[in-house]
């Protein structure tokens, strides 16, 4: 206790020195957080926006060998299936719209059925989407993404006006809500029309790609199942085999690289910052040796007045503790505060993880007391005369 | 209470063996007031760190209080140190961060005394020094004279058997260097074993009783003054 108050005194006696020392731990504590909040966030965020597309949805590719065996209808069979809810084939294409003098290069034109904007989530800013009889009759009619829809049409209601592709002239019927642009980048320059139209008019027929939403994610595993049965069926009249037919892609899986990739990132900035952390702690050793050397005449007086090797040895390591704590507790502190100045330019979500802050001062402390220890021992051994004859 | 026999401390300097002290034998009685006197490199100093128990002594004998101390260790001496001797030094040693009340209570706060009798010494000992309104004064804030009170009411706090004062006015004034010898002789006069080690003859004579020594030999004693 009493070696304690007297750290204290020496500490608040030695402003710039303390400062100094506390300062190498400020930045590795600071380099810690920061980065980590950092990381930890981009992780959170890519996972955010993965997951905002849906973990519960697959998307299935097809490659026939022979004669494709899938229909519309077949694939009505899948989505009658308890654990799937809804399921929607996809044939995409790009080229050019034309709308009266408007030319419109970067539309990605999309034929699929009714159930496709319920599996993406997508909802509609004006009009309306497909239909089933506009499947049935193949008739000219599109949706468009809200790019699609201004690049075309400007300003004006998009709704009843037309526009052409490939020669064939389409009515637009709705308008989406913005999108945004995902991982996948599907954005908002899609133009949706019926699949049995895109399938003519792409001369494409078939069915080669196709959309899968589960009831809900608590039975994405047994709507995975669902699907490769399905398609076991289809593709070998009932045996199970060909797999090298299809891929079922799951958002979970896409997941999963991803937060592994981000959690390596995450490793790798605490790798950084422990670096940091470690020379602050050499910052430390480096400040505690320079004031053995300059307080020699210090500790002669002490230990000539009484002071055991004991008393000097604690008065050190409590001076570089006490230090390495303050240090940790204003480089947590300040992180804190540059974490919420960054928030709003990085627009990610920051925040320091009490783990992350507890590890980064518990390892300040941990480096205070290790890199403190050998001065301290240094400064304990001098013998009183020696150390009164320094001037 | 300190009985010195056949004390040697030899020093190599260049290769070469100087002996600091040659075979000092000399004792202190309980409430003398004693003063060693030499020119420099005559071992006064060697001799005080020896007195002190800052250091040992490579032959010889030491007894304080009867205890033989030459093979304690270096803890045990902090703790003889701490306990039974007060050290004045010529250049005050006094810790510039601390105020003049923390410095006294320094000694105290390693022979382990509360907080509230630690106090109550330290500001009786700075009374009995004449420093008892200049408490808080840093030392940078104290004349010089004002300073080596504040180291005499150090050592005073402690309640050592001796204290000892190396060259105690060799930075004051002479003025401030009388008030001082003063000082030691009021001690004295209250019971207080005091050894003062100086190369200036007008100091060493105020004490009671005077050696000199001279190449590391106690060569002659005067008697009271």
């Amino acid at each position: 206790m009493q070696s304690f108050s007297m750290a204290l005194k020496s500490i608040a006696g030695n402003r710039m020195r303390s400062f100094l020392t506390m300062l190498g731990i400020i930045i590795g504590v600071l380099a810690i957080v920061v980065l980590v909040a950092i990381a930890q966030g981009s992780s959170d965020y890519v996972t955010g926006s993965i997951e905002s597309l849906g973990t519960n949805m697959f998307s299935v590719m097809v490659r026939p060998r022979r004669e494709n065996p899938l229909t519309l209808s077949k694939l009505d069979d899948l989505a009658a299936e308890p654990s799937i809810a809804r399921v929607a084939p996809t044939l995409s294409s790009s080229g050019t719209l034309k709308a009266g003098l408007t030319q419109y290069e970067d539309g990605s034109l999309l034929a699929t059925t009714p159930a496709y904007p319920e599996i993406r989530g997508w909802t509609l800013r004006s009009g309306r989407f497909l239909t089933q009889p506009d499947i049935d009759n193949r008739s000219f009619v599109a949706v468009l993404g809200q790019e699609a829809a201004t690049e075309l049409f400007g300003t004006l209601n998009a709704i009843g006006q037309s526009f052409s592709y490939q020669g064939y002239s389409f009515t637009v019927v709705g308008v989406l809500d913005e999108i945004g642009t995902s991982l996948l980048g599907s954005g908002d320059n899609v133009v949706v029309i019926p699949f049995t139209l895109g399938e003519r008019i792409l001369k494409s027929p078939g069915i080669s790609n196709f959309y899968v939403s589960a009831q809900d994610p608590d039975h994405v595993t047994e709507a995975e199942q669902s699907i490769k049965d399905f398609l076991d069926r289809q593709f070998s009249g009932g045996a199970a085999g060909d797999s090298s037919a299809y891929n079922v892609y799951n958002q979970a899986s896409v997941l999963d690289t991803l937060q592994q990739a981000t959690g390596t990132l995450t490793m790798m900035l605490a790798g950084i910052a422990a670096i940091a952390l470690l020379v602050g702690g050499i910052g430390i050793m480096n400040i505690m040796l320079v004031s053995v050397s300059e307080r020699t005449r210090e500790i002669g007086i002490r230990k000539a007045i009484g002071a055991t090797r004991g008393r000097i040895l604690s008065q050190f390591l409590i001076e570089a503790l006490v230090l390495s704590v303050i240090g940790g507790l204003i480089g947590l502190l300040l992180s804190a505060v540059i974490l919420y100045v960054l928030e709003p330019l990085l627009s990610i979500s920051l925040s320091v993880s009490p783990q992350v802050a507890l590890i980064a001062v518990g390892f300040s402390v941990f480096i205070g007391v290790v890199f403190g220890l050998y001065p301290a021992s240094k400064a304990s051994k001098l013998r009183p005369i020696e150390a009164l004859r320094h001037e | 209470m300190i009985e010195l026999r056949d004390i040697v401390k030899k020093y190599s300097l260049g290769g070469e063996e100087i002996r600091a002290l040659d075979r000092v034998s000399l004792s202190i009685e309980e409430g003398e007031y004693l003063s060693i006197i030499g020119p420099s490199g005559s071992g006064k100093s060697t001799l005080m760190n020896i007195i002190g128990l800052l250091d040992l002594p490579d032959s010889g004998s030491y007894l304080l209080d009867g205890r033989e101390v030459t093979h304690y260790s270096q803890r045990q001496l902090a703790r003889l140190r701490s306990e039974h001797i007060g050290f004045i030094f010529q250049g005050f040693n006094l810790l510039s961060r601390l105020s003049a009340l923390e410095n006294v209570e320094l000694p105290l706060i390693y022979q382990k005394v509360g907080p509230a009798e630690r106090r109550r010494r330290a500001e009786a000992a700075l009374e009995q020094v004449g420093l008892g309104g200049r408490l808080r004064h840093k030392p940078s804030e104290l004349s010089g004279g004002q300073q080596q009170r504040v180291a005499i009411a150090r050592a005073l706090a402690a309640r050592p058997q001796l204290i000892l004062a190396d060259e105690p006015t060799g930075n004051l004034d002479s003025h401030t260097g009388q008030d001082l010898m003063a000082l030691f002789r009021q001690l004295n006069d209250s019971g207080k074993t005091i050894l003062i080690i100086t190369h200036d003859a007008g100091v060493a004579a105020q004490a009671r009783r005077s050696l000199r020594i001279v190449d590391g030999r106690i060569s002659s004693e005067g008697g009271a003054v």
